[in-house]
């Protein structure tokens, strides 16, 4: 069995960097996978990097990360401007991003408008498909 | 941040003392097994006359710690001579599993002392981003570019102000596509080339001089 946990914005949102991090982290150590609204700072993706590099052993192989965002070329001036605003005004919400453990997801593959995750599985490969609208 | 701060503001007023420095860093980055380490020692023989000791594999993570090359001097067709230290660092990754090293025909002893060894050089390849004046990021031409190492690697170098080059290397290989990769970071310089065969080298050289201005 498969466990997702969905993160809210709200959720991360108060915390520090360091916290952000580490929660993450916690979660996808006990094999679920972070489904969470929004994205982390680019330095936040490395410092997640880094720790998970620190973290790994025997039980624990590392992780999949995969973010998908709105592609701002194709977002008309009206779009950009909101964005913007709501960037202002609630925090940079836009996007979604994914994290599952290695042991657990053994791809991620990723184009601009869609994030295929390739699981890993006792009875061999299967394929889980999710597609973002524009 | 403090650094990058007075970095940022210098480079406003078009003073930028960083530039001037005997010690300019030019890093190497990018996913394990991307040519960093081939593209090096291409560096080196091309311009010291010398094969580097950066040890080149088809297994991922031969590189596991930072290698610095000092005093490296190229020019361009214009004379003009560019004098860097080379910084090769290990391959990015999110995930190091020792039984892949054993699938490879590797002892599991070794395996698990060479995925040890590899979490550290990623943690370091990471740490050295600071420290970085310029970087080039070497991709592998024939795998998918938006892989999110990619992705936070370039995006990291972009928040810290580093001018990045992307060299999409392994280009003489039939599955190379150099417009994927051009299409996934449509801002950046892209410069395919094949370390290996020295295919577009000197174009890569010439590429350095506008990465270093």
């Amino acid at each position: 069995m498969v466990t997702f946990q969905f993160i809210p914005f709200h959720d991360i949102q108060p915390l520090t960097s360091a916290r952000r991090v580490n929660k993450l982290l916690n979660i996808v150590k006990d094999d679920r996978i972070v489904i969470m609204e929004g994205r982390l700072k680019k330095e936040e993706e490395a410092d997640l990097i880094e720790i998970t590099m620190e973290e790994i052993s025997s039980k624990f192989k590392g992780i999949e990360l995969s973010v998908i965002y709105p592609d701002q070329k194709r977002q008309d001036a009206m779009q950009k401007v909101k964005g913007a605003f709501a960037k202002v005004l609630l925090g940079d919400r836009q996007g979604l991003t994914i994290i599952g453990p290695a042991s657990v997801v053994k791809k991620i593959e990723q184009n601009p408008d869609k994030i295929e995750l390739f699981m890993n599985d006792s009875n061999g490969k299967r394929k889980l498909a999710k597609r973002r609208k524009k | 941040m403090v650094k990058n701060f007075f970095r940022n503001l210098l480079k406003k007023f078009k003073f930028n003392p960083f530039g001037k420095r005997s010690h300019v860093k030019l890093g190497l980055y990018g996913p394990p097994n991307g040519g960093k380490s081939t593209l090096a020692n291409r560096v080196c023989q091309d311009w010291l006359g010398e094969e580097m000791n950066f040890t080149v594999s088809h297994i991922a993570h031969e590189t596991r710690e930072i290698k610095i090359k000092e005093q490296v001097s190229i020019k361009n067709k214009k004379g003009k001579e560019l004098t860097f230290s080379l910084v090769d660092t290990p391959g990015i990754t999110t995930k190091i599993d020792y039984e892949d090293f054993l699938k490879k025909g590797i002892k599991k002893n070794e395996a698990k002392k060479r995925a040890k060894e590899a979490t550290k050089g990623v943690i370091d390849a990471i740490k050295w981003l600071d420290q970085m004046d310029s970087v080039v990021v070497v991709l592998d031409a024939t795998q998918d570019p938006y892989s999110q190492v990619n992705i936070t690697i370039i995006g990291n170098l972009q928040a810290r102000n580093i001018p990045v080059l992307i060299a999409a290397n392994k280009v003489d290989l039939k599955k190379a596509n150099l417009d994927v990769i051009k299409s996934a970071f449509p801002q950046y310089e892209i410069i395919g080339i094949s370390a290996k065969y020295g295919k577009n080298i000197e174009e890569f050289y010439e590429q350095l001089f506008k990465l270093a201005k």
